[in-house]
């Protein structure tokens, strides 16, 4: 990655790429009449409300340590993809209008009026960032573009530029309690699909419980564990691990999405209620313990916001864990019997989803969110390699997908987003024979599995990591 | 020329301090919503501490990011910092040996400082990423504070100033009891930029110091987790 530090800026494209707005309220016909002065009003709104975001705009020094930074500048040299020039496109917008420097000396201090092309802007590079927080680590302030970018969102929605993709799963968990709109019966049939196909693989009756009130423990997946590949295959690995420990388990028909999209577009009210859900369906349950499962943003929230919306940090109710720490303490325990030699012919290496890695914790000290995943694949297998050391931890490059921009008209995008990671992966299949990279969230594991073939390798190289574990789990037929 | 720059003094110095505690009050008003540390974020106020006091010490998050922009950044704000010092002379009521001992000291700062801020302006000029983002108002004030260097450095070695007198002005400004300015072109020139400097510091990107201490990405903590037993 030596040359990332030398990157120049390349010429903005035209037209730039854009997301799919929703027909009610696309670019240009759903933006409201008075769309200036909405806009406007919503943002003084926020910068009056926000600590963080106020801070943000004022303290900016231009130092250019963030330009870098992005995986999406990085794929495409396009300038307004720099962290700050991000920024700027809101910075600009509060200068103008709610500061003494920006009112009386606009050019000076690069302020910028509100004008439909600078809104255009906002509508594609808002959503030319996955909200990873990537370049926040290098910001002598902490800069969080992710939480400006979240703003902007917001902003769009409020004067009618709502995106297709993260509104259609907003809707469909509203209708049915999870971003793909699968309905009840639909779970329980997949379940029982899954309890056969591990029968038949295994001879062991691995069990897929749904809505058991009798339950322990409510494992809180995102929808696409519940059928797409490779997520299924780590939902069946947790299935492996609670069989052999003999723990009472269970998924949920009202509560089958860990994901809560609605924390991309900044949209606090609709974030805290789906939480609420969560919660409640938890109580109804009686379960003792919900366990996260493998969706990066699903545990950014659980971890960060659960606490300041329930008032209680949940844990007067239950307890609230990632499915990573769950699974480790059993296995420092010495409690999870492996059969690491199933794994004899892969090389694994480990991708540090962002959300989990810059907006969570895990375990007991700082750095055990990095550490605890890596633990729990070397546990499984003897072959873990590393990438390298400013792509991985707190310096990991997004997937390219994250943040709602996992949908086809984008494809574009993410695949220059995802060209980081990727090189940084090709080096360590050509240097040491990795064959699969193991991930903790389901975005991760959708977007990469669209991009890798894109750069002429396996889509089967991304697993999930509880399917690492989970095949190594030795199953005995008793329980 | 004396009494101008006396106003000119106290008029700065009431908008740099009103300004940062109006800036500082409203940061303090507005609610942080959430927990937003930057992972890997401490777990105690301990940590928490250590962490901040390693950016505002060390600027450890730039030395990531870049080590040139930090270098030149590291040495700019830490050459500011003894130079300000060296001007305790002006500002203490007897003549301190210690204060005096750091007239050497704040001369190699000051050479220090006019070449970070060279090699600070060079990166906004020279990289294009750096330049795409800069203003009018990042090299005015980069320029402002060079000014405020040369100036400095040229009253010290080619247009000697009575520093005796300047003291007594400053000293005076101090009691309410004003005493002439030396008459230099150099000297006014040199205050002049120091009170811009001092009256934009609240309304400019100078508002990044108080400001770093409000910014929950550094000063928040997670909660202590203690990972209990899990299975029967
Ligand atoms: S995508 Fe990540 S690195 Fe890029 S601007 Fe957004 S938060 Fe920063
Ligand atoms: S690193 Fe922070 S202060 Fe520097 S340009 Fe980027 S956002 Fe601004």
């Amino acid at each position: 990655m030596g040359s990332v530090s030398t990157r120049k800026i390349k010429p903005r494209k035209s037209p730039s790429v854009k997301p799919n707005f929703c027909s009610d309220g696309g670019q240009s016909g759903g933006l409201v009449e008075n769309w200036q002065e909405l806009a406007i009003a919503k943002l003084g709104e926020e910068v009056r409300s926000n600590r963080a975001l106020r801070v943000f705009l004022d303290s900016c020094v231009k130092c250019g340590a963030c330009t870098d930074k992005c995986h999406y500048f990085l794929g495409d040299g396009d300038p307004l993809n720099m962290p700050v020039a991000r920024q700027d496109l809101i910075r600009g917008v509060y200068r103008r209008y709610f500061t003494a420097a920006g009112k009386f000396f606009p050019k000076f201090v690069g302020a910028l009026d509100l004008t439909e092309s600078l809104l255009e802007d906002w509508s594609t590079y808002y959503y030319q960032c996955s909200e990873c927080r990537r370049c926040s680590v290098y910001c002598p302030f902490g800069i969080d573009t992710a939480e400006i970018t979240m703003v902007g969102r917001s902003i769009l929605d409020a004067v009618g530029i709502r995106q297709n993709y993260i509104h259609t799963v907003l809707d469909n968990v509203n209708r049915v309690g999870n971003n793909l709109g699968m309905i009840g019966a639909a779970i329980a049939d997949t379940l029982e699909g899954l309890e056969e196909d591990v029968l038949e693989e295994t001879g062991v009756n691995v069990k897929f419980p749904l809505d058991d009130t009798d339950a322990d423990v409510l494992l809180l997946v995102p929808s696409a564990d519940l059928f797409a590949e490779p997520h299924v295959d780590g939902l069946i690995g947790c299935a492996k691990i609670f069989h052999q420990q003999g723990i009472r388990w269970t998924l949920s028909t009202e509560a089958s999405e860990a994901a809560n999209f609605a924390l991309f577009i900044g949209d606090d009210e609709k974030m805290q209620q789906m939480t609420r859900h969560v919660r409640d369906t938890a109580l109804k349950l009686g379960v003792k313990q919900v366990l996260v499962g493998e969706c990066g943003h699903a545990w950014r929230v659980a971890s960060s916001y659960w606490p300041d919306i329930t008032g209680n940090g949940l844990t007067a109710d239950f307890e609230t864990l990632h499915i990573c720490e769950f699974t480790y303490d059993l296995l420092r325990k010495n409690r999870l019997q492996l059969d690491r030699s199933v794994h004899n012919n892969k090389v694994i290496t480990f991708h540090d989803s962002c959300n989990v890695a810059r907006g969570s914790r895990m375990g007991e000290y700082p750095r055990d969110v990095y550490r605890i995943p890596r633990a729990l694949l070397q546990a499984a297998c003897d072959n873990f390699v590393d990438m390298a050391p400013d792509t991985i931890c707190e310096h990991t490059f997004c997937c390219g997908g994250g943040g709602g921009l996992l949908t086809d008209e984008l494809m574009e995008v993410r695949v220059s987003g995802a060209s980081p990671r990727v090189s940084a992966l090709e080096d360590v299949i050509a240097n040491q024979g990795v064959t699969h990279m193991a991930a903790i969230c389901a975005i991760c594991k959708s977007q990469f599995r669209s991009v890798l073939p894109k750069f002429d390798l396996d889509m089967n190289m991304i697993v999930s990591l509880h399917q690492i574990v989970g095949d190594a789990v030795v199953l005995n037929s008793e329980t | 020329m004396s009494a101008t720059f006396a106003i000119l003094f106290y008029l700065a110095g009431l908008i740099l301090i009103c300004g940062i505690v109006w800036k500082v009050l409203s940061y303090a008003r507005i609610p942080v919503r959430y927990l937003l540390p930057i992972a890997p974020a401490p777990q105690s106020s301990g940590g928490v501490a250590l962490r901040i006091l390693r950016e505002a010490l060390f600027f450890e998050s730039l030395f990531k990011a870049n080590k040139w922009t930090w270098l030149f950044g590291w040495i700019f704000h830490y050459a500011l910092l003894v130079v300000l010092l060296r001007h305790l002379f002006f500002v203490t009521w007897s003549i301190e040996p210690w204060v005096v001992m750091l007239f050497f000291p704040g001369d190699v700062a000051a050479w220090l400082m006019i070449g970070s801020l060279l090699g600070l302006l060079g990166r906004r000029i020279f990289v294009d990423r750096v330049r795409y983002i800069s203003t009018v108002s990042d090299y005015a004030m980069l320029i402002l504070i060079l000014l405020i260097g040369i100036t400095g450095v040229v009253l010290r070695y080619r247009v000697p100033v009575d520093i005796m007198a300047t003291r007594e002005f400053t000293l005076g400004l101090m009691k309410f009891d004003l005493t002439d300015l030396p008459r230099n072109v150099v000297l006014y020139l040199h205050l002049a930029s120091v009170v811009a400097l001092v009256a934009v510091f609240p309304f400019s990107k100078l508002i990044h110091f108080p400001g770093y201490f409000f910014s929950p990405s550094h000063n928040q903590k997670y909660p202590t987790a203690k990972m209990k037993d899990l299975s029967r």
